[in-house]
């Protein structure tokens, strides 16, 4: 697609040209006309080929959802996962308390300890997603990219007060040490294969 | 009256009962698939291969969920009015002849209940009674868009009955009989002789009535999920709702039954091929009801009416005129 057709504003020789409404009419000769012309110009039956064509065509739309899932962008903000260091396989998770503080919706909780090498060690960390709004401050605020989003939007509950536990979040140790930790790309990161479906925005008329 | 013929004629009840409550389950599925089809969708997939069980699910569900009646419906109308519609249209469906005669062990089977010389009169008459259903349903219950979908039924009922009787009245003149084997047997002698091409002004309108008294897209008011919720079925639930359902799709079946017989041949010379090519215009005519529904919008019902009374209507009566000044001459 050419530029050019955005950007020349001269509408008037682009093949632009006013569409020609009749008057209605208004006497009852005109409303007859009218009627016989609209009757016999058979519009019923372009409506019945155009849902016919679809249907020979049978370009079926629809994803079966259980069984079929869209792919979903790096961007999408679902349930939280918490990652490991890809050097010690530790968890990155340093305990500061960030995303305790800036979480709006005072849906984490996160409780530490000194443990007996007299480091900090998160004794207790939950995250309420009943109340969590996925805003993504948590994850932004992280020094150390420790809690991110994930893709897993699939959350049903049978309670409004749905916690989800630090171990649950965390990656698990045999998919760590096969390397399939999936790491988080960054705000602003684009879906794969965007390049392909990427179509120019028209700037101006 | 001898034991063999009411033996028969129980057996013939109950064998169209059976077809076509059936059917009308079947009717839904095919609906269901086909304006998937046309919009791009697949519809019912998951009870059965392809959706074929959703019927029995939905079956199941009707008939087990707990039968309602509001605290302020009129209980005793409220009650009967699913029957009616449910009614009307199966003693509708017994003076049809749904096949040609043919012969199972030496005995001769009419696959018609009851070869009335009054037909059509029959057919229409029963028909114009189902109005009852919709209307004592809508009336009885205690909501204003029932009562509005009560009024549109008997507004569109017997405004399309006008038509159709109209329409039906100039094949019935040429014919000089009420009963549609005889109109059968008028077109017995292949395409040529169908009624439609003298006919076909009268066959537009009686197809066009068709929708109306069926309640099918084009004239879906009396029901109109945007505007009056379901109308006449809005408090209803259970088996009294599906019997409103089973009346609707059976009477779409027995409609698409009579315009192949008034118009299109019928069966034919009643052999097994002429058999068949009734099932395939029956086919072709449900079918179109459920195409229109995926591509057509809705009438305003004032537009309805104008369309009854001052299009639909005096063309039909031209028509009735015309055929007979033809047949005069």
């Amino acid at each position: 697609m050419k530029m050019e057709a955005f950007n020349d504003r001269n509408v008037a020789d682009n093949g632009y040209f006013l569409v020609d409404i009749e008057d209605y009419p208004t006497d009852g000769w005109g409303k007859f006309k009218r009627v016989v012309k609209r009757s016999f110009r058979g519009e019923l039956f372009v409506g019945l080929w155009v849902v016919m064509r679809e249907m020979i065509r049978f370009d079926i739309h629809t994803v079966q959802y259980p069984q079929e899932k869209m792919p979903i962008g790096p961007r999408y903000r679902a349930v939280h996962e918490m990652k490991r260091l890809w050097e010690s396989d530790t968890e990155r998770c340093i305990g500061c308390g960030l995303c305790e503080k800036i979480c709006i919706s005072d849906c984490i909780r996160i409780d530490t300890k000194i443990d007996e090498d007299s480091r900090k060690e998160v004794s207790e960390y939950t995250i309420n997603l009943g109340r969590c709004i996925f805003c993504g401050y948590c994850a932004e605020v992280c020094p150390e990219l420790a809690i991110t989003h994930g893709g897993e939007y699939e959350n049903a509950s049978d309670q409004r007060e749905h916690f989800i536990l630090y171990e649950d979040m965390l990656t698990p140790i045999d998919t760590m040490k096969a390397g399939k930790q999936l790491e988080f790309e960054g705000f602003g990161s684009i879906t794969p294969h965007e390049d392909e479906r990427v179509k120019k925005t028209p700037l101006a008329y | 009256m001898d034991t063999a013929y009411l033996i028969e004629t129980i057996i013939k009840v109950v064998v169209i009962l059976l077809i076509f409550s059936a059917l009308a389950g079947i009717g839904t599925y095919f609906e269901r698939k086909i304006l998937a089809f046309m919009q791009r969708r697949l519809g019912p997939m998951y009870v059965g291969p392809y959706g074929l069980l959703q019927v029995a699910a939905d079956g199941v569900k009707l008939f087990t969920k707990e039968d309602i009646v509001p605290t302020n419906v009129v209980a005793p109308i409220f009650k009967i009015a699913p029957v009616i519609t449910a009614a009307t249209a199966f003693m509708a469906a017994a003076a049809i002849p749904f096949f040609p005669e043919f012969t199972v062990f030496g005995y001769t089977v009419h696959p018609i209940v009851a070869d009335v010389n009054i037909g059509i009169l029959y057919i229409l008459g029963m028909m114009a009674v189902g109005l009852y259903g919709p209307m004592l349903g809508g009336m009885a219950s205690a909501n204003k868009f029932s009562l509005l979908s009560a009024a549109r039924t008997a507004a569109v009922f017997i405004s399309y009955e006008v038509v159709s009787g109209l329409a039906i009245l100039a094949p019935i003149m040429m014919v000089g009989s009420l009963s549609l084997v005889d109109f059968n047997n008028y077109q017995v002698g292949g395409i040529s002789h169908w009624i439609v091409w003298s006919q076909p002004v009268a066959f537009i309108l009686f197809w066009i009535s068709a929708f109306a008294e069926t309640g099918r897209t084009p004239f879906h008011l009396i029901a109109n999920d945007h505007e009056i919720i379901d109308g006449f079925g809005t408090e209803y639930s259970g088996m009294r709702w599906g019997l409103f359902f089973i009346g609707e799709y059976a009477n779409m079946f027995f409609i698409s039954f009579v315009i192949p017989l008034i118009f299109l041949g019928g069966f034919g010379d009643g052999s097994f091929l002429g058999a068949i090519g009734l099932l395939a215009k029956v086919a072709f005519f449900f079918f179109f009801f459920l195409w229109t529904r995926a591509a057509w919008p809705d009438v305003r019902p004032d537009q309805l009416m104008w369309l009854c009374w001052k299009v639909l209507m005096p063309i039909a009566v031209i028509n009735v005129v015309i055929t007979g000044f033809v047949m005069m001459f």
